[in-house]
């Protein structure tokens, strides 16, 4: 078998393990919300016989084994069961906002992506001086600062003070994707203010690597200008770092999209997630967060592999 | 005892050199005062205030003037008072959560990477489990189930901190293992546990206590971000978090510049506290390196 193959078939099957423990934890976690569900969704005024009647038809009077293979095999077949909340299917509620979510989340890494290399190669080109001082400083300190801080900034300036933008993510219904985008900035810049200093260290720790290399005095002794030496040798070897620390980063940017979507009043996975902890919606809840821990999963794995084929060191070297 | 343990004179004086160089590292001071700052003013900040945090009045919404510095909020409480005083309960949920993580943390990746084989394979995958959730999703979850209070944010932290705590201190542990001084431990049939707290430990504090710096980072952000979404501090609290949480929707109200001095100035005092810290943490790193 090649290397490669071995490699990804060797992910996947930790990437598969490790998904197992979680739904284990999260259903673990979920099941941890106070015992009773029948009592928690008609209230304490209801009688006891309504609410047997209520935990017997969600079967949550079942032993726990039988409800987690019932609601993992559900998962599975895409029936994740009816919100407690709601009455209705679970999938019907959650898969819009996670398609809401994933908009942000593309419209935070499209910007992030490209300002944070250019951020990072730029330092590296100036390294010690005043620029890279306040590109890696500056990025490293708004990486540490609580994403709703720093969105509160961002919306003082350019929603209130200037008015370029809405303060508000959700945009009208059928709004045009222009509008929508108009909508996505703010919160999406909150994000890259998070994201930025990780991408943008990475990317200048690996363009000083690269630009202390043999192959890129080779280049500048060859001739080439100083442009064509940074586009074709310098940058590719920036990226490989990038696309690593990107990945680690995915769990952390989950984590935030929960506290940028409650700011910005939108619908996403996190706001989802948000009501159904407040509102002790167990089946949205575990549902809503092993969906999550699988959008982590796949990343990773996509990441990983992204970095083998970039990097054809690895792809022969260490593979096995 | 290991023959090969560094004599203590030797070790005291290396802590003395360490010491030196943080004192003469800027980031460090600088980050050593704000912290203390926020520290003093979690303590006295009672006194200190012109106002009391708590008390309301008929002057809500006040922009900043020579009677209150910072202005008022919603129910005419003083914001320079409650920002004064509003480090107190992040300041003591987030360091005994940063302790419970380090402690947690530091004996599972000392177990994990001192053992190796079938128990380090099994701890591993669950450190990975936990870690593909983030931080804030368990946090929340946790603590719906069990309510919220200050003991349980504490618990419930530390408790996430502990994988990711685990891992640095697995990996500073696999380096220690291949030293001869653990070699020369275990041929001296000393007891898996000792070799693992009285040889290794000590070794790997540097990592440790860079770790717990900036675990303790964390931790605020954490602790503010819970706070920010309904699960933290609560509120009367005059907890900078609770503060923004309270005041955040009226940003919108353009017409009046949105009263910016309801979240500006605790939004200050959180990333200055946060900044500090991390400048501590930068500082130690530095020193720990050379």
């Amino acid at each position: 078998m090649p290397p490669l193959i071995r490699f990804f078939l060797r992910r996947l099957g930790l990437g598969l393990i490790t998904l197992f423990l979680l739904s284990i934890t999260v259903f673990a976690i979920a099941h941890l919300l106070p015992g009773d569900v029948g009592r928690a969704v008609l209230g304490p005024f209801s009688d006891q016989q309504s609410v047997d009647i209520l935990n017997h038809k969600l079967g949550v009077d079942r032993p726990l084994a039988t409800q987690y293979l019932d609601w993992i095999s559900g998962f599975v077949k895409g029936d994740m069961g009816d919100s407690l909340q709601y009455q209705v299917p679970v999938w019907g509620l959650l898969q819009p906002s996670l398609v809401n979510s994933l908009k942000l989340a593309a419209v935070a890494f499209l910007l992030v992506v490209p300002a944070g290399i250019l951020g990072g190669v730029f330092a590296a080109l100036r390294s010690g001086r005043a620029a890279d001082r306040i590109i890696t400083v500056g990025g490293l300190s708004f990486t540490a600062i609580p994403e709703f801080v720093s969105a509160i900034a961002l919306i003082i300036v350019f929603g209130v003070l200037l008015g370029w933008f809405p303060v508000t993510a959700a945009s009208p219904d059928g709004a045009s994707p222009g509008t929508q985008l108009q909508h996505l900035i703010l919160p999406g810049l909150a994000l890259v203010m998070v994201l930025f200093g990780y991408v943008a260290r990475m990317s200048r720790a690996g363009t000083i690597t690269a630009l202390d290399a043999d192959y890129t005095r080779t280049a500048y002794l060859k001739g080439l200008s100083t442009a064509t030496v940074i586009r074709r040798h310098v940058l590719r070897n920036a990226l490989l770092p990038t696309i690593a620390v990107i990945a680690t980063q995915t769990g952390g940017l989950l984590g935030s999209l929960l506290v940028i979507e409650k700011l910005f009043n939108y619908n996403g996975l996190g706001q989802r997630i948000y009501t159904a902890a407040q509102f002790k919606d167990f089946t949205m809840l575990q549902s809503g967060v092993l969906l999550v821990g699988i959008g982590y999963l796949v990343t990773t794995l996509v990441a990983d592999i992204l970095y083998l084929l970039l990097n054809p060191r690895i792809r022969y070297g260490e593979a096995e | 005892m290991s023959v090969l343990a560094a004599p203590p004179a030797k070790a005291e004086s290396a802590r003395i050199e360490t010491l030196r160089m943080l004192l003469h590292s800027k980031t460090f001071v600088v980050g050593v005062v704000i912290v203390g700052f926020w520290i003093f003013c979690a303590v006295f900040g009672e006194r200190v205030a012109p106002h009391d945090p708590l008390a309301q009045s008929l002057d809500i919404l006040q922009a900043p003037g020579s009677r209150h510095f910072f202005g008022t909020d919603t129910l005419g409480r003083d914001v320079f008072s409650r920002v004064l005083t509003g480090a107190h309960d992040v300041l003591l949920v987030a360091p005994l959560a940063t302790l419970v993580g380090i402690v947690g943390g530091t004996v599972v990746g000392l177990t994990s990477g001192y053992l190796g084989g079938l128990a380090d394979d099994v701890i591993s995958r669950i450190v990975d489990a936990v870690l593909s959730i983030p931080v804030v999703i368990i946090a929340v979850t946790v603590l719906v189930a069990l309510g919220s209070s200050t003991l349980t944010l504490v618990v419930v932290i530390g408790i996430v901190f502990t994988p990711i705590v685990s891992r640095t201190v697995r990996a500073a542990t696999l380096a220690e293992r291949r030293m001869d001084y653990v070699q020369a431990a275990r041929l001296g049939r000393e007891r898996a546990p000792y070799i693992m707290f009285r040889e290794i430990l000590p070794n790997v504090m540097g990592p440790v206590i860079v770790e717990a710096t900036v675990r303790l980072g964390y931790a605020i952000f954490t602790v503010a971000g819970l706070t920010f979404l309904g699960f933290g501090v609560q509120p009367p609290s005059p907890d900078w978090a609770v503060q923004i949480t309270e005041h955040y929707t009226l940003l919108s109200d353009t017409a009046h510049s949105g009263y910016y001095w309801t979240v500006v100035f605790p939004g200050a005092a959180i990333a200055s506290l946060v900044i500090g810290v991390n400048l501590i943490a930068d500082g130690l790193q530095h020193a720990f390196d050379q």
